[in-house]
């Protein structure tokens, strides 16, 4: 990787530290001269703006904890005090809580840009399989998360979903009870979920490590998908993409901020402002708004398929849909990476976009009459796409003419412009 | 046409962003089988509303002589309702009220003490069983956050709307509705039964259009009169009705529920202007730094 050094120490000091560890001509190689596409459109600003998250829900969640007691007598009341009377915590609070749902807004437009421009393939797979990696941690971040303020809506989630874990054969009970600590979402639950919600970050800012590695092996991929030829096609990334990266930031902190200050409510739900009660069980039982996609599966899945029971099933199901992403540089064998080259790919593509807003908006709805039916339409696309229409299309899709390089492509855009 | 073609999937994914932003719908039921609940126009609503401090005041009235001899507000100090954006009552004042109430405690000789301003508002029951006991086994739920723990589910395509208005009023509209909404008498709107009999009132419930199942165990709770507001300096007075007290009293809730929304628009004013500038000045350098590249 150090092709592209140009570092050469200025000084003594720079010298004698450059030979014994070099870590400004890695940061100058890494954040600096790092040969970037110059034809990344603002699509590919949400891995910075990811970043910005991370350090966001890590920076404000430290604290947090500094506040917050862990405790199921006290856990609801130590929130409204994070709120009422830690200085800034309004804010602080408001920020985390906005944060989550920010962070898999992001997080969701960066992986629908992995798979339209089909950043995926070759040789980005490793790349492709941390990012999953980093999704299924989020994920579970985000869920024991949400259980530490202890509504009711806390409660329930963790109920139903640690009953997941017992629709595995044999094992699942005592699974079930490991994870909770005990026979029932209870004190024990809640600190063991404190102690893993601090943890998965730090993890997950390990895997970002490695993600960012893998990505600075073959480089950036980029809107048309062609392979970077020389040096014509790429500008360092600083100050180019320092710069276009933090505008974009920027620009993402405004909706992030909207809804801190004036809306820091509305992505949550009422119910969990009553405090965690296992006597009550709220009318509809719904998990936050990004994990509602795999809630619609796992209950989409309503019938027994031979030995399986429906609960497995859906457990099976929802678990595939997630783990499945994992094999997508597989499914799809297309040498062509954009989509903009595909003209099939492309609405199925579409259709798979609008499919997920359906199943998102199928799992905040009642499981009842017209929405069960939907939901398994939408279950079977989400599927039929990854296992069928990927690798079909890759066989009988005729792509448009790629262009040479990105250099031409570039050009061209602009005659036509 | 690479650029007209990711002009199409670019608006497609936009569409679809802004749906999964507007995914997170509150589907909160509090009103769910009930009748429609019409929204009030609040002081504090929409992206410049504030707390009427008057209607605090007489909010804090209807609270302290009516609601609270049931209702616990157990995160309020006395000391907030000298705060800034709340009631904003005098310290004396307040020094005042809190010395009317006795707190338990243990370091206090017999055990109890009169309150001072950093005290929380005294609960009326001592737990949740006496309360139960007291109410015909119902519940009183505390004060504090109720009007953030209760909502209005909007229909499509409203709820979209909300995100951009910053509608969160729906907790208060709810609850106004509910004061408003007792019926002495079963009335000929209620919903029959599954089985097609008509709707019974269990003993000791009384109806109400928006409670969730209608039966509620409170009994009315307002009604024209019973609170005596005082007049105004200017000799200008408050209607004392039923439709009065409860806009009071769910303002006045609002405001225990988030007693620094003021000054967090004030802050969020200051913070997207900035935003917005910086962005502006950003894009420019972006601009500036580009100028020369064919990208």
């Amino acid at each position: 990787m150090s092709e592209h050094s140009t570092y050469v120490p200025g000084n003594a000091v720079e010298k004698w530290l450059d030979d014994r560890l070099p870590v400004v001509r890695f940061a100058k190689e890494h954040l600096m001269d790092f040969p970037t596409p110059k034809n990344l459109n603002y699509w590919w600003t949400f891995g910075a703006i990811l970043v910005m998250c991370l350090g966001v829900q890590i920076v404000t969640g430290i604290i947090l904890a500094m506040h917050y007691t862990p405790n199921v007598a006290m856990a609801f009341d130590s929130v409204e005090h994070i709120r009422r009377n830690v200085n800034g915590g309004r804010i602080i609070q408001a920020t985390h809580a906005v944060g989550a749902s920010m962070f898999f807004i992001a997080l969701y437009i960066h992986m629908f840009r992995g798979l339209f421009y089909g950043s995926y393939k070759a040789p980005r797979e490793i790349l492709w399989i941390l990012g999953v990696v980093i999704f299924l941690l989020t994920t579970a971040t985000a869920f024991m998360g949400y259980i530490l303020p202890w509504g009711q809506m806390s409660f329930w989630g963790a109920t139903v979903i640690s009953n997941i874990f017992t629709a595995i054969p044999v094992l699942g009970e005592s699974i079930k009870q490991l994870v909770l600590g005990g026979f029932a979402v209870g004190n024990p639950t809640l600190n063991r979920f404190f102690s893993l919600h601090y943890l998965l970050p730090f993890i997950i800012a390990a895997v970002v490590a490695l993600h960012i590695w893998a990505l600075h092996v073959p480089g950036n991929n980029n809107p048309v998908g062609v392979d970077v030829k020389d040096s014509r096609d790429t500008v360092p990334f600083h100050p180019y993409y320092t710069m276009k990266d933090l505008y974009g930031m920027v620009l993402f902190m405004i909706p992030f901020a909207w809804f801190v200050f004036f809306a820091p409510d509305i992505l949550g739900h009422p119910d969990n402002y009553i405090m965690a009660n296992a006597q009550v069980t709220p009318a509809h039982i719904v998990p936050e708004w990004y994990l509602l996609p795999f809630y619609t599966i796992l209950r989409a899945i309503d019938f027994n398929v031979l030995f399986i029971d429906s609960k497995l099933g859906g457990v099976i199901a929802m678990g595939g849909a997630m783990l499945m992403l994992l094999i997508v540089p597989w499914l799809d064998t297309s040498k062509v990476r954009s989509g903009v080259f595909r003209p099939m790919f492309k609405w199925f593509f579409a259709l798979f976009a609008i499919n997920f807003v359906g199943l998102m908006y199928l799992g905040a709805q009642p499981a009842e009459g017209i929405y069960t039916v939907l939901a398994k339409v939408c279950t079977g696309y989400y599927f039929l796409y990854f296992l069928v229409i990927l690798p079909v299309l890759s066989r009988i899709e005729t792509p448009k003419p790629l262009p040479t390089s990105i250099s031409e492509s570039v050009l061209g855009k602009n005659a036509h412009a | 046409m690479i650029g007209a073609s990711t002009m199409n999937i670019r608006k497609l994914i936009i569409a679809a962003a802004a749906l999964v932003a507007g995914l997170a719908m509150a589907p909160a039921q509090a009103a769910e089988g009930g009748a429609h609940v019409e929204r009030q126009s609040w002081s504090f609503g929409g992206i410049f509303g504030t707390y009427d401090t008057n209607q605090l005041q007489r909010g804090f009235q209807v609270f302290r002589e009516v609601c609270s001899s049931c209702h616990s507000a157990h995160l309020i100090s006395f000391r907030n309702l000298m705060e800034e954006g709340g009631p904003e009552f005098s310290e004396a004042q307040v020094r005042a009220l809190a010395a009317e109430y006795e707190v338990a405690d243990i370091t206090a000789e017999g055990g109890r003490r009169p309150a001072v301003p950093a005290d929380r508002w005294p609960s009326p029951f001592a737990n949740d069983q006496e309360a139960r006991d007291a109410n015909g086994g119902a519940l009183p739920p505390d004060f504090s956050v109720l009007a953030k723990a209760r909502g209005v589910t909007d229909p499509f395509p409203t709820w979209i709307f909300n995100y951009f208005t910053g509608y969160q009023e729906g907790g208060v509209d709810y609850i106004h509705a509910l004061l408003n909404g007792y019926h002495e008498e079963v009335p000929e709107t209620a919903p029959h039964n599954a089985d097609g009999t008509p709707f019974q009132l269990p003993e000791g419930k009384h109806y109400n259009d928006y409670f969730p199942g209608h039966a509620i165990g409170m009994a009315p709770p307002l009604a024209d009169g019973v609170v005596s507001y005082a007049e105004g300096e200017d000799g200008q007075s408050v209607p004392l009705t039923l439709e009065q007290y409860s806009t009071d009293v769910a303002a006045f809730l609002m405001w225990m529920a988030e007693p620094h929304l003021v000054s967090r628009k004030q802050t969020g004013f200051a913070v997207l202007i900035f935003l917005v500038l910086f962005a502006g000045l950003m894009y420019g350098t972006k601009r500036k730094i580009w100028a020369g590249i064919e990208h």
